[in-house]
């Protein structure tokens, strides 16, 4: 029985570090695809590019690997604001499948880049003594990695539901989100509210990057390959939900770890099952407008 | 006066009528640039005879292009998990030749073609009735799914190892496989005449109609009790059974199949394909399959990093310039000289 209780406090706590992986890299794709409805295949690509920065920081600058990971958020965040002022702003009326392309597109450039730059091979980045090893709860410890990234989700998640409930901006967005028309008619910028969410949520996608160093090793396919599992909790969750969002990174999270721990040949299984049974039953997702 | 311009306007309105009945009754004639490709396809035979090998992969995606146009550009269905057909095909003619001894080619991708197409219609009742990032997310999960149970069950289907090895009855019983590959190529082509000719009739067929009505305004379709639904799903079974043919095809040429048929690579790949050359009009499927192979077998020879550059460039340029692809392109520039050549 303590066996079993051992495994079920171990997936638990995976899982848990996983979904704060989802959520930090999906909750921005959530927030603009709710916003203007546009489907961005491309946010694989803002989340490798900072995994990319952090790897050259720590490397190549001797950077630490938390002021590493900032400075990381910061560059993609302002970097990703002429892509969607060059690129993305036309294609908002657009088709589903010529948003689908021009982003598909733009990813397959990024991985090209990536991989002429910094080679096929995965890569790491050195961490600070206390990131290595394991921390000590009491009743038992935990893979100090994992457990900071399980923080920074908590701080996150906070921070972001404060923005969101609790300030004007979040507000608009709110408003946005729920009635574009509506919120332009009655004064609210969304285009410039858009580039900024846009910014926000690349900046946050190259967190998640820097954060996967360790958990899954970086290499220029990481934008397709996790692309797919950013978009399930997207969709899953329901567009510009951020309850959703963190619903659905939590489910997938913390199931996929325990199939992998019980069924391990099964892969990705169980996510692609969760994903259509979720999507047959609830179209929009958990918290998403029919 | 007045009686008189009406009456003008009455004889106007009259012959803006017929052209309209003339274009409709008229449109799915052959005209001659379509006798081109088809030249150009057996030319190729003569021509290059040591590459019938690479020649039968361009047949066999142009065939998987083509039936991903019919969902995509008549139907306005966008997926990106086309290859759980592609690769549902190619492993039934794999798994029937391996464990029950089906070798009969000609059978087998009939056969294929029926388990596509009666997946795509299980497949296509649930996920139809949705659109947008929901329906892309489907497919592309369908997709995955695929592969992760065959990964599940790889005693059975050779995982990312493959099933090696598969070995085929001579075509028709009397043709023998050569090493160039010049049956399959003519077997291929054979095939993708027919497959071609039936979805040819279908695009101009007034089901053909509803489709692209759905594509253009799915209210108004449903405004008028057009059976929007049922309509999806058989355009999309019989999509998915030309997709498992086009598979079964790859496995019976190759000989062997493994798992990565159902990568997403593969369904953005003929995707890319179909929009290199152009939507919604056959031949597009044709000159974007053709263009993509050959450049893809020349540049990612030489740096397979540029040529991974190159098409993402080439797609968002696509987006921005030519929506229409190549095909769009050409029809854009041909109206212009016919322009400017007439007085």
């Amino acid at each position: 029985m303590p066996h079993l209780l051992t495994i079920a406090v171990s997936i638990l706590f995976d899982g848990l570090a996983y979904a704060m992986f989802l959520f930090i890299t999906s909750v921005g794709l959530s927030v603009t695809m709710g916003l203007m409805g546009f489907v961005n295949l491309a946010h694989g690509a803002f989340a490798m590019a900072g995994g990319y920065i952090v790897v050259s920081l720590t490397r190549s600058l001797g950077i630490g690997f938390v002021p590493s990971l900032l400075i990381s958020a910061v560059i993609v965040a302002v970097a990703s604001v002429p892509f969607e002022r060059g690129l993305y702003r036309r294609l908002y009326k657009s088709t589903d499948l010529e948003q689908v392309l021009l982003t598909i597109g733009l990813a397959f450039m990024a991985i090209a880049a990536f991989t002429f730059f910094y080679g096929p091979i995965p890569k790491s980045v050195p961490l600070p003594s206390w990131l290595e090893g394991d921390v000590n709860l009491g009743f038992r410890s935990f893979p100090s990695y994992r457990a900071f990234l399980i923080l920074i989700g908590a701080v996150l998640i906070t921070v972001l539901w404060y923005a969101f409930e609790r300030t004007n901006i979040g507000a608009k967005i709110r408003a946005a989100v729920d009635n574009r028309r509506m919120a332009e008619s009655v004064g609210i910028n969304v285009d410039r509210l858009f580039t900024l969410t846009f910014a926000l949520g690349s900046g946050l996608a190259a967190l998640g990057g820097g954060f996967a160093i360790q958990l899954f090793g970086l290499t220029p396919y990481f934008a397709v390959l996790y692309l797919v599992l950013f978009l399930i909790v997207v969709a899953v969750g329901g567009l510009g939900s951020l309850k959703g969002t963190l619903l659905a990174a939590l489910v997938i999270g913390i199931i996929d770890t325990g199939g992998k721990y019980m069924f391990p040949q099964a892969g990705n299984f169980f996510i692609y099952a969760i994903t259509v049974i979720v999507l047959l039953i609830k179209p929009a997702g958990f918290y998403g407008r029919e | 006066m007045a009686a008189n311009e009406t009456m003008t306007r009455s004889t106007a309105d009259e012959a803006a009528r017929e052209r309209a009945a003339d274009y409709l009754l008229r449109r799915h004639y052959v005209r001659w640039p379509e006798v081109l490709p088809w030249l150009i396809a057996i030319g190729c035979y003569f021509a290059f005879p040591d590459r019938m090998t690479f020649g039968s992969q361009v047949l066999i995606m142009v065939m998987f292009a083509l039936s991903l146009d019919l969902i995509l550009g008549y139907a306005g269905i966008v997926s990106l998990g086309h290859a759980a057909f592609f690769g549902l095909g190619a492993y039934t003619v794999a798994l029937a030749a391996m464990k029950l001894g089906w070798t009969e080619p000609v059978s087998g991708i009939l056969a294929a073609g029926v388990v596509a197409a009666l997946v795509g219609v299980a497949v296509g009742w649930f996920i139809l009735r949705y659109r947008g990032l929901t329906l892309l997310m489907l497919t592309i999960a369908f997709a995955a799914m695929l592969q992760e149970a065959g990964n599940i069950r790889s005693d059975f289907t050779g995982g990312y190892d493959g099933l090696p090895g598969l070995t085929f009855d001579p075509l028709l019983g009397h043709f023998q496989y050569d090493l160039y590959g010049h049956t399959n190529y003519v077997y291929v082509l054979v095939v993708l005449a027919v497959v071609f000719y039936f979805v040819r009739r279908i695009v101009y067929s007034p089901f053909g109609q509803a489709l692209t009505g759905i594509r253009e305004n799915v209210r108004r379709m449903h405004a008028i009790g057009s059976p929007v639904h049922r309509r999806l799903v058989t355009v999309y079974a019989i999509s998915a059974g030309i997709a498992g043919i086009a598979g079964a095809l790859f496995t019976q040429t190759n000989a062997y199949v493994t798992l990565t048929v159902f990568d997403f690579d593969v369904s953005a790949k003929v995707m890319v394909m179909l929009i290199l050359g152009g939507t919604g009009r056959l031949y597009g499927a044709f000159l974007g399959a053709a263009v993509y192979m050959i450049f893809e077998d020349k540049l990612s020879k030489l740096s397979p990093t540029f040529w991974q550059f190159g098409i993402g460039l080439l797609l968002v340029l696509a987006v921005m310039f030519a929506r229409r692809g190549l095909l769009g392109l050409a029809d854009t520039a041909w109206r212009r000289i016919v322009k400017r050549g007439a007085p």
